[in-house]
């Protein structure tokens, strides 16, 4: 029965019409800023395109030789994955800590959530402009810390070692609490009973959390891999508010290096050569995504 | 039994511990913005209470102008959303049409990859089309967004064909199904995409930053980041709280409200797929 309806459905030319008709809209702007910009970024890729050309020049891979003979750009690439691991890895690891802590019947639960989460929906804006005055030389909170317990100060955004871990801690501060919502409902659909019966079987709470509840939110790391890489590689605010990619380049990332080529320097095609690499970064971090819809299959 | 009571107890004290150690950046921002500018600063605030920096900001910084523009882009934005999604989320998920998959493979395409990363193309678009310095151009990349058809077509989905089917035998047309039939059933999903993209175009900056270059459509983002990098603001950490104040207190106030309907809103938003 279904299946005629659909067979019917499917060469009703009428039907088709008014589904291409709601869908146009939509699809309109999703070609013309989601579609069309990756193509038009890979064949400018391949382009000369600066500054006071009327047309791009096709120059074949002159642009990707240009970067992969640039030093500055294994610099960059470096900062981009460094300060991705730095970031992702332990915002996952306290987004589960906080999941964990949060995840129980005891008072005060909510304004814990209320209190780990709120940083997520400031802007990294002013998450930035508050945070640069913390980590500010002397005058800033962390350095009179420093000061008041007899250590040197530190001047953590000046100094190319310290710069990225800096902007780290203020990273997991903002992103941990996003992450801990999703590990928060993986841990909420882990049935009570298995809980519960494990524990009857006189399981301790770390063979629990090993045994039971890791392998369980085995699919949630994945996609919360891929949400917290992503947004990561997108976001670069914080760089343009508290260095500028200083000291040295030593912070600048790969979305900040876009920006420059294209919209300081004005070197279009080298900009563009630039993003079609992003966009093999974020097809790189997006196949966990892919790996866990086959898992949730599984599962079913 | 008492074990479990003081372990129970410590993770508490813990998880407190935390929490305040997370309210510490919020907490000083607040207490420089309303203290006095001062030439040391001190985590707690010292001065008298003042509305002085307030004051200063608002005056030096044209923000009533960018409030008006940052509303405008939040609201329009989300109303041309509402309707492409709806239409978009009720084709695909109601009606069997030749080229699904292809559009399917649009979406995903925007999922994998956000337009935050176009900047460079998407520039170009702009300008052929002479939008650059509008606050349309600002809102153009956004107008289909692939995250509101996948919340609005999961809940879609989920409706009984027959029930739609009941309508247009009614006589109901194709909208007055969708808006009597599908809209009503979908409010929960409604409310959780405007709750997220309220706040992305709230805190959005690089491509307004990029769109724009006069104060009649900079957003308050573009603003803030003007003046806190600007020679004026240089260690001058009670205006430039105050003026992080002055922008962030709308979404805060909204959350701290409605605090469960963020978390579950950015956690629908999160697992699409």
């Amino acid at each position: 029965m279904k299946d005629a309806n659909k067979k019917q459905s499917r060469f009703n030319s009428k039907k088709e019409l008014t589904a291409w008709a709601l869908m146009a809209p939509a699809l309109f702007f999703m070609l013309i800023f989601t579609v069309y910009p990756i193509f038009r970024s890979c064949y400018l890729s391949l382009t000369k395109y600066q500054l006071g050309m009327a047309e791009p020049e096709f120059i074949g891979l002159k642009n990707y030789v240009t970067l992969f003979k640039n030093p500055l750009f294994y610099k960059i690439m470096k900062n981009t994955i460094v300060f991705g691991l730095m970031t992702v890895i332990p915002s996952m690891a306290s987004g589960l800590g906080l999941a964990l802590l949060v995840n129980r019947k005891t008072k005060g639960v909510g304004f814990m959530r209320t209190a780990y989460f709120y940083p997520v929906v400031m802007p990294m804006i002013a998450v930035a402009s508050v945070w640069m005055f913390i980590y500010m030389a002397k005058n800033g909170l962390f350095d009179q810390l420093l000061i008041t317990f007899g250590l040197k100060p530190m001047n953590v955004l000046s100094n190319k070692k310290t710069v990225l871990p800096a902007m780290a801690v203020m990273y997991v501060w903002k992103e941990a609490g996003y992450l801990m919502i999703f590990f928060l409902s993986g841990l909420q659909n882990i049935s009570e009973d298995v809980m519960e019966a494990a524990t009857l079987d006189g399981a301790k709470p770390f063979t629990l959390f090993r045994k039971i509840i890791l392998p369980l939110l085995g699919p949630t790391f994945l996609f919360v891999s891929t949400i917290a890489f992503t947004n990561c590689f997108k976001l670069v605010d914080h760089v343009v508010i508290m260095t500028e990619g200083a000291p040295n380049n030593a912070s600048t990332m790969l979305l900040y290096y876009i920006y420059q080529q294209g919209f300081t320097n004005f070197n279009y095609g080298l900009s563009s050569a630039l993003t079609v690499i992003m966009l093999a970064l974020l097809l790189v971090v997006s196949l966990p995504r892919f790996i866990s819809q086959d898992k949730k299959i599984h599962y079913n | 039994m008492d074990v479990k009571k003081i372990k129970n107890g410590l993770l508490t004290f813990i998880s407190i511990m935390i929490g305040i150690l997370w309210l510490t950046p919020l907490v000083w921002l607040i207490g420089t913005a309303f203290s006095e500018p001062s030439f040391r600063m001190s985590f707690f605030p010292n001065t008298r209470f003042t509305f002085q920096n307030i004051k200063y900001v608002w005056n030096a910084i044209p923000f009533a102008q960018y409030y008006i523009n940052t509303l405008t882009i939040v609201a329009v934005t989300f109303c041309i959303q509402f309707v492409t999604s709806t239409l978009a989320a009720y084709a695909l998920a109601v009606l069997d049409f030749r080229g699904k998959t292809l559009v399917f493979a649009v979406i995903f395409m925007q999922i994998i990859i956000p337009n935050d990363v176009l900047i460079t193309p998407n520039f170009m678009t702009l300008s052929e089309l002479g939008l650059v310095d509008t606050k349309i151009g600002i809102m153009l990349p956004f107008l289909g967004s692939a995250l509101a058809i996948f919340l609005l077509r999961q809940v879609f989905k989920g409706i009984p064909r027959a029930l739609s089917e009941a309508a247009m035998i009614d006589g109901a047309s194709i909208w007055q199904t969708i808006w009597r039939v599908y809209m009503p059933c979908a409010k929960s999903a409604y409310v959780s995409f405007a709750v997220i993209s309220v706040s992305y175009h709230w805190n959005n900056y690089l491509w307004p930053l990029i769109v724009t270059n006069s104060p009649q459509n900079r957003t308050l983002t573009v603003g803030l980041a003007i003046f806190a990098k600007s020679k004026e603001a240089n260690m001058q950490w009670a205006n430039v709280c105050a003026a992080t104040f002055i922008i962030i207190l709308p979404l805060l106030i909204a959350f701290f409200i409605m605090q469960k309907q963020f978390m579950n809103s950015f956690v629908s938003a999160g697992i699409k797929e």
